[in-house]
C-alpha cells in the first residue's frame, strides 16, 4: 500500500486551492540552476550538489549548461567587466520565471577587486533576488540561500509576472547600467501587434517583473 | 652566480655585425641584457634567430617606468635557444611621445598576441603588426590599464551600455 492510497482516502477528490501557491509551490519544488561558476566560489557551489550538501534535497540539483533550460543564475565569483555583456545575455537567454542568486562578496559587491577590471556588483548588470556574502560562502550558505528564494518564491504571485510594456520600466532603470533601446523592428512590429489586438506578448526586457525587483 | 662568458660572446658577435646594434648591455645576477636601439630590433632578432639560433621567444613583455621617466616605456624580449640552451634579453627604450617599435612576428609568429597585449595594457604602438587590437580588456575600454598614471579605478564608472 503506497503513499497515494493513503492520501486518496484522506482526501477528498477535489481539492480547492489558490493557483498561487499551486503553482509557486511547483516552481520552487524544481529549481533549475544554470551554472555560472567565474572564481573560486564556484568550488563551493559544486560542493553543495556534492554528497556532502546534497542540494537535492531541496530540488536544486540539476545545473544546467544551457540558460534556456534553467531558471536560477548562481553568479559565483567576481565579475569582469569583459565578461559582463556576456552574464548579461545569458541572463537574457533563460525563460521566465527566472531569479538570480549573487553567491560572494566578490558577485555582491566586488569584494577586494575594487579596480577597473571588476564589475563592482552583479546587480548592476542583473536584477538579484539573493545576495550570499563570505569569500567564498560556505555550501551551507548555498543551501541556506536556495530555500531563502524558495520561501520568496511562494510570496510571489502569478499575475505579478504578467510581462507586459511599460515605457517607465525603461525609464527606471538608472541610466548606464542597462542597454536600453527602441528595439529591432521585429520587436517595434510585435509591440503595434500586441496594442492592437491585445495579444500576448514573447517575453522582452526589461519586463515589468525586472523593474519590480531591481526598484 | 651563473657563468656568462658564453652570453657576453653573443654580445660581442652582435656588435662585429653592426656596432650601433648594441647601444649599450648590462651583466647582472647571471643573465644578459642587451639594450638595442628600436630602428635596429628587427634586424637584431632576425639575426639573432637566424645566424645564432635564438629560435624561441619566450616573453615579450612593457613597462611603464613611470611619467616622470625618460624614456618612459621598455619593452623586453626574453630569448631562448632550444639548441645550445642559452637566454639572452633584448630591451628597447620608447620615449613617450613616440611608443613605436617594429614587430617581430615576422620573426617569431608566437609575438602576435604578446604585443597584442603589451599594446592593451602599455600602450605601446608595434609597427607593421597584422592585428593590433585589445585581447584581454574590452574593445570599448578607455586607457591602458597598465601604465603609471592610470587610476586604479578607470577613468569613469562601469556601465554596460
Amino acid at each position: 500500500m503506497g503513499l497515494e492510497n493513503t492520501i486518496f482516502e484522506s482526501l477528498p477528490d477535489v481539492v480547492t486551492v489558490k493557483l498561487d501557491a499551486v503553482i509557486n509551490w511547483a516552481r520552487k519544488s524544481s529549481l533549475w540552476p544554470a551554472t555560472f561558476g567565474l572564481a573560486c566560489c564556484a568550488i563551493e557551489m559544486m560542493n553543495s550538489v556534492s554528497a556532502r550538501n546534497d542540494l537535492s534535497r531541496f530540488g536544486a540539483e540539476t545545473f544546467r549548461a544551457s540558460p534556456r533550460q534553467a531558471d536560477v543564475m548562481i553568479v559565483s565569483g567576481r565579475v569582469s567587466r569583459k565578461m559582463a555583456p556576456v552574464l548579461r545575455r545569458i541572463y537574457d537567454q533563460m525563460p521566465e520565471p527566472k531569479w538570480v542568486i549573487s553567491m560572494g562578496a566578490c558577485a555582491t559587491s566586488g569584494g577586494v577587486f575594487d579596480n577597473y577590471a571588476i564589475v563592482q556588483g552583479v546587480d548592476k548588470i542583473v536584477p538579484v533576488d539573493i545576495y550570499i556574502p563570505g569569500c567564498p560562502p560556505r555550501p551551507e550558505m548555498l543551501v541556506h540561500a536556495i530555500i531563502m528564494l524558495q520561501e520568496k518564491i511562494m510570496k510571489e504571485s502569478v499575475k505579478d509576472r504578467r510581462d507586459t510594456y511599460e515605457p517607465e520600466s525603461r525609464e527606471s532603470i538608472v541610466p548606464g547600467t542597462l542597454p536600453v533601446t527602441e528595439g529591432t523592428k521585429l520587436e517595434q512590429a510585435m509591440e503595434e501587434a500586441v496594442v492592437e489586438r491585445n495579444i500576448s506578448r514573447p517575453y522582452s526586457i526589461p519586463s515589468r517583473h525586472e523593474k519590480r525587483r531591481s526598484s | 652566480m651563473a657563468d656568462t662568458t658564453v652570453l657576453l660572446e653573443y654580445v660581442e658577435k652582435l656588435k662585429a655585425e653592426n656596432a650601433e646594434w648594441v647601444a649599450d648591455f648590462k651583466n647582472a645576477r647571471g643573465e644578459v641584457t642587451i639594450f638595442v636601439p628600436r630602428e635596429f630590433l628587427v634586424d637584431v632578432a632576425w639575426v639573432l634567430k637566424t645566424k645564432y639560433q635564438f629560435d624561441m621567444l619566450v616573453d615579450l613583455c612593457g613597462s611603464d617606468r613611470g611619467p616622470e621617466e625618460d624614456p618612459r616605456f621598455e619593452v623586453n624580449y626574453h630569448l631562448f635557444s632550444t639548441i645550445h640552451h642559452n637566454r639572452l634579453r633584448l630591451k628597447v627604450l620608447l620615449g613617450e611621445d613616440e611608443p613605436n617599435v617594429g614587430t617581430v612576428v615576422t620573426v617569431w609568429k608566437t609575438a602576435n598576441w604578446h604585443e597584442r597585449e603589451t599594446f592593451d595594457m602599455v600602450g605601446v604602438i608595434f609597427d607593421g603588426h597584422p592585428d593590433l587590437r585589445r585581447i584581454l580588456l574590452p574593445s570599448d575600454f578607455d586607457g591602458h590599464a597598465l601604465r603609471k598614471d592610470y587610476p586604479l579605478r578607470g577613468y569613469e564608472p562601469y556601465s554596460l551600455s
